[in-house]
């Protein structure tokens, strides 16, 4: 019981420059209070997420990741990359699942520059739920061991 | 006659020996590696025992080409034993390389594998359900039979390696590429896959026009046009995210989408993530952009029948998570 209370989740963000980026920076300036599990990687777009990423992010023992970029279906600043980084987490996701990690430990979510509130919410909420998965199960393995 | 003949052994592990037949592919060139060879190992042909080999000088044998992943006690004794002995180990065909397709079973462990194979098939009739054990104690004494791992691994994950010759099999040219270079003395940097940096598609002499493709249709499902790039057909071909060298998308001549035995190439080292990549970025309904929503994303990726046995046939066990999770 006391080991759950201690576990904070480590989560990786993946924030695209234009959109999803500009947010978190509202987030900070607005001074809007989200919890400090989420480390922030900037990317110039949410197209330019391989999923070896991902996948490299859980293997080094990420909790969660999150991919935001620009608002569907024309909020890109490179037109489709969002589109792609839809489509690339959706079936990432099923390969995910087969890896033995849970799908809903990587979310994807659309941000504009304005929506400091939400990627503060969504921050928020990402830790809660993954308070109630619990530590990535490579890493609770790592630590049988 | 001055030269001293090279000393060549070949081992295989868990393989299914076609990588064995594949050295025999390369035909009458044999006979030249025979005059500058001799084999001192090879179990499949010569009756050399393991005693032999544990009785070598350490760096004895030149040259040892060993095909099949590590999954058992035997495979990997035999690994660290051919690595001190030879001085230079070759991982030999996709699951030396990558762990191949026997790594597939990487999204199990021993008991459930066990569990299927000893007790629920369908021909199975095994009530006590007898499973083999490392050791047995019979009233002769002990009986040993090599314990069997939860993992595959590929052979560098357990041994040094110097040098990679991917497919499955590999293809003549990768085969009489590794001995000629071996012969001339002129191998590249080690740790190298000795096969060409670009990708099958490159080699692939099919017809690519726009990528685009809204269905996805499994081989049998389709007859493909005969001159037409396979995944503008809704073919998934592992092409874009695999080495070539495979002798010119061999697969792809004869109607075939390539699975990807060549591993991945080398500036996008998690072959299936770059599959997944690529072909996420072609398979798509563009123009229907507005309507777009988180269901017919779901629907259209759900055309992909067996992820991982698509993306990661040949490299599962050498990818970043390497397998499936181990339960508790």
């Amino acid at each position: 019981m006391s080991d759950e209370k201690k576990f904070e989740p480590k989560i990786i963000g993946f924030l695209c420059n234009w959109c999803s980026y500009a947010a978190a920076d509202l987030a900070g300036v607005s001074r809007i209070q989200y919890p400090p599990n989420i480390i922030i990687i900037r990317v110039m777009c949410s197209g330019r997420i391989d999923p070896s990423f991902i996948l490299e992010a859980f293997k080094d023992g990420a909790d969660g990741v999150l991919v935001a970029g620009c608002h569907l279906p024309s909020d890109c600043h490179y037109i489709s990359g969002n589109f792609k980084a839809l489509r690339r987490v959706t079936l990432l996701k099923k390969v995910l699942r087969d890896f033995g990690i849970e799908p809903e430990r990587l979310r994807l979510e659309w941000l504009s520059a304005s929506e400091g509130d939400r990627f503060a919410a969504i921050v928020r909420d990402m830790v809660e739920e993954i308070k109630k998965l619990g530590p990535n199960p490579l890493k609770a393995k790592e630590v049988e061991a | 006659m001055a030269k001293e003949k090279l000393k060549v052994a070949f081992y295989w592990a868990a393989s299914c020996g076609g990588c064995e037949i594949a050295v025999l592919d390369i035909n009458e060139k044999i006979l030249d590696v025979i005059q500058i060879a001799d084999i001192v190992f090879w179990p499949v042909a010569v009756d050399v025992k393991y005693k032999d080999v544990e009785n070598m000088p350490d760096k004895y044998i030149d040259v040892c080409f060993f095909n099949g992943g590590i999954r058992n006690s035997e495979q990997e004794h035999m690994a660290k034993l051919l690595r001190k002995k030879s001085k230079l180990l070759i991982a030999y065909g996709a699951c030396a390389h990558l762990g191949g397709v026997p790594g597939l079973a990487n999204v199990a462990d021993k008991k459930e594998i066990f569990e299927k194979v000893y007790k629920t098939t369908f021909s199975t009739d095994n009530p006590s359900y007898a499973t083999p054990k490392a050791s047995l104690h019979v009233k002769e004494g002990e009986v040993d039979i090599p314990e069997f791992y939860d993992t595959v691994l590929p052979l560098d994950k357990v041994v040094d390696v110097d040098y990679y010759v991917p497919g499955c099999p590999p293809a003549v040219e990768r085969t009489t590429f590794a001995l000629d270079a071996i012969a001339k003395g002129e191998l590249p940097t080690k740790g190298s896959v000795l096969a060409p940096v670009k990708s099958v598609c490159d080699e692939c002499p099919r017809k690519k026009e726009n990528k685009k493709i809204a269905k996805i249709y499994r081989t049998y499902e389709k007859a493909p046009e005969p001159e037409r790039c396979l995944l503008e057909q809704g073919i998934i071909c592992m092409g874009p995210a695999t080495r070539g060298g495979c002798g010119g998308a061999r697969c792809l001549k004869a109607d075939m989408p390539c699975t990807g035995c060549g591993g991945p190439c080398p500036n996008a080292p998690e072959q299936g993530a770059a599959m997944i990549s690529a072909l996420a970025s072609i398979l798509g309904l563009e123009e229907e952009k507005e309507k777009y929503s988180d269901e017919d994303v779901e629907k259209l990726m759900s055309q992909v029948k067996d992820p991982i046995g698509t993306f990661y046939m040949y490299a599962l066990a050498a990818s970043i998570l390497g397998r499936r999770v181990m339960k508790k």
